[in-house]
């Protein structure tokens, strides 16, 4: 048990040593800035490795993002100035956190309509069920009257 | 006795239910396993944002002539070509040859941006492969690319003459590409100011 969690510990520091060597860029001295950054980096995605953010992405256009990301934040852009920039210019791609527009309507209804139609076949299963056990017994009670009769 | 054999019927029905949405699912998965194996459909493909909008403003060092400037403002008024290049790019090497014919075609001229590259490498890849361009910029720091929403060179951009980005190409071209998707474009931009100056 013990071993396992050595393991653990392990893989992650490995990890963890990968993803910080790829930003090679200088922290902010403000560190609301630099958490900013930080927040920022993992929400883009980035463009050409498609299942990367911006941060995990060692590609140059994963690297020339970071470098726009921080002069914009540098610059005082807030958040939502710099998602509108990003996506300006690689459009809704780029957020792993998708806005909901009418294009988007499903992906975000989806999860909703999958647990409706699951509770839809979960309760035509009950009804039917419950009928199978109702006709049953209907069964046995016109099979005693049967008995009765005879 | 009618009511048990219709529900052993429909209950018969719904058991294919599972198998039918797996057909289909099989069907929609080799369709776009075949549109993707004969270059129907890129998966890499990002819709450009930009397509329909004014060209995204550039002020660029030129890459081979010391001092001078690559701006969108310097080619308005005319239909140009934006491509963006980079040595460390295997696909551009690939597609060279029919940048060399589209220079040679003439019909229009063709911009490079060489994207985050050696400044040395990029002259010798040009005076070893021919120089396609007519103007080229350095983009050392991809702001050029970033604003044109590059993500994997090359990529080339059809710009009208009036400004606006009509057209957008990922990966490298051929001269089928060139002429399927860029000629035909030209050709309709140029058609209404043939008609206003009848």
């Amino acid at each position: 048990m013990k071993l396992r969690y050595g393991w653990l510990l392990v893989i992650a520091s490995l990890w963890f040593s990968l993803a910080s060597a790829v930003d090679t860029q200088e922290a902010f001295t403000d560190p609301v800035k630099q958490a900013r950054y930080e927040a920022m980096t993992h929400e883009l995605r980035c463009p050409k490795c498609q299942n990367n953010s911006i941060a995990d992405s060692d590609a140059g256009i994963a690297s020339n993002l970071r470098v726009q990301l921080k002069a914009l934040i540098a610059a005082g852009k807030s958040d939502e100035e710099i998602r509108a920039y990003m996506t300006a210019r690689y459009s809704d791609f780029v957020l792993y956190n998708p806005p909901v527009t009418p294009r988007t309507y499903l992906l975000w209804a989806s999860p909703l309509l999958l647990v409706l139609g699951g509770l839809g076949l979960a309760a035509r299963s009950i009804v039917k069920r419950a009928r199978m056990i109702d006709d049953g017994e209907a069964i046995e009670d016109s099979d005693s009257a049967t008995e009765q009769g005879s | 006795m009618t009511t048990e054999t219709s529900q052993s019927g429909s209950g018969r029905f719904s058991a294919f239910v599972p198998v039918l949405l797996f057909a289909v699912l099989l069907i929609v998965f080799a369709i776009t396993l075949i549109k993707i194996g004969s270059n129907r459909l890129d998966i890499r493909e990002i819709k450009s944002p930009l397509i329909g909008k004014p060209v995204p403003a550039f002020d660029l060092p030129s890459l081979n002539q010391p001092g001078a400037r690559v701006s969108n403002a310097g080619l308005s008024g005319r239909a140009y070509v934006v491509n963006v290049w980079g040595t460390w790019c295997p696909e551009c090497r690939a597609e060279h040859e029919t940048l060399l014919r589209i220079a040679k075609d003439g019909q229009v001229s063709l911009i490079g941006i060489d994207w985050s590259d050696d400044a040395q490498l990029a002259q010798r890849w040009l005076q070893q492969l021919g120089n396609p361009y007519e103007q080229v910029a350095s983009d050392v720091e991809g702001q050029a690319a970033v604003d044109f929403g590059v993500y994997g060179a090359p990529e080339t951009f059809l710009v009208s003459a009036d400004g606006v980005v009509l057209h957008k190409h990922l990966g490298a071209l051929s001269w089928e590409d060139w002429q399927k998707e860029f000629v035909p474009l030209m050709v309709a931009a140029a058609k209404p100011v043939a008609g206003s100056s009848l």
